[in-house]
């Protein structure tokens, strides 16, 4: 089965990146963006048919590598 | 002294670290490549270059944190072994945890290439024993993520536990926001562990050990290393 991880920085913690993707939203005329934040999405594909396992296994898989947890929070979904 | 450095694939200062070792010890060091599985025998110092491991996928130094040798290098530094990464070895040594906090993208999000100076915040450590308190040098710096990051309470740790080794300063020695170029907290450019044995910071003080290359601002590190290992 298939796990989607969504790691995004860590809230307090500069997001440069979102800030100048902010900035080109607006030099291109859309009003009213507050905050944008930019993080990735990692999808894996699972042998595990066992849902509870798949996501077990995608959040140690995040917790060791996919996501750095000084910096960064993340979230598994199975599919 | 015997010093190893390690290659990962992307790695491309370390040549430059080999010439500051082997003029501040008079040995060539061993050029270990990240598949090796053990560190030689009887070494001293292993020091993590610069460069762009594994193309900087994912994270800066995360892919090559969880290659093979570097689960050496972790049992190395446990058992009080001297691990000195610098640059790109400064990010792979907080993405294995054997230094606090992260590199973050520069905050200006421009890569840095140019000169910065930094003070020497913590003297005595053998890695800057050769400088004074407080004494200013330069040293190049070549990075896009350099810009330390860490959480209240480990910056309060770091600095209760007087583990911040350099800062960003003037040339003058001013801790000031514009000498602070990749934006890091509290203007931290290196950092020590507890046992003062595991170093990291992103210039590159091996780039100037030697007239011909500007200066000889940067071998102090390599000078000092060598006096605290003979005395080991």
């Amino acid at each position: 089965m298939k796990a989607r991880v969504y790691v995004m920085p860590k809230a307090g913690v500069l997001d440069p990146q979102g800030k100048a993707i902010g900035h080109a939203l607006e030099g291109l005329g859309f009003a009213g963006v507050g905050e944008v934040r930019a993080g990735k999405v990692i999808e894996l594909e699972l042998a595990e048919t066992d849902a509870a396992k798949a996501k077990a296994a995608a959040e140690e898989m995040a917790r060791r590598l996919l996501a750095n947890t000084v910096i960064e929070s993340f979230r598994v979904e199975v599919l | 002294m015997k010093a190893v450095v390690v290659v990962f694939p992307g790695t491309n200062r370390e040549r430059d670290m080999a010439i500051a070792l082997e003029r501040a010890t008079g040995r060539k060091p061993v050029m270990l490549f990240h598949r090796e599985t053990a560190l030689p025998a009887g070494t001293d110092l292993v020091v993590l270059p610069g460069g762009f491991s594994y193309g900087d996928y994912l994270r800066c130094g995360a892919m090559a944190a969880q290659s093979p040798i570097m689960r050496e290098v972790a049992g190395f530094a446990a058992k009080g072994g001297h691990v000195l990464g610098v640059c790109n070895g400064f990010q792979i040594l907080c993405e294995a945890g054997l230094l606090p906090g992260a590199l973050l993208r520069n905050a200006s999000l421009r890569f840095l290439s140019m000169d910065c100076h930094m003070r020497v915040e913590r003297a005595g450590t053998p890695y800057t024993a050769h400088w004074q308190q407080g004494a200013v040098f330069r040293a190049p710096m070549a990075h896009g993520d350099g810009n330390f990051f860490c959480d209240d309470e480990t910056h309060a740790r770091l600095v209760a536990e007087n583990l911040v080794a350099f800062r960003y300063c003037t040339p003058e020695g001013t801790l000031t926001d514009a000498a602070n170029r990749n934006g890091a907290r509290d203007n931290i450019a290196g950092i020590v562990s507890p046992n003062l044995r595991v170093c990291g910071l992103m210039p590159h003080p091996e780039d100037l050990v030697d007239p011909l290359m500007g200066g000889t601002d940067g071998l102090p590190m390599f000078t000092s290393l060598v006096d605290s290992l003979a005395a080991a």
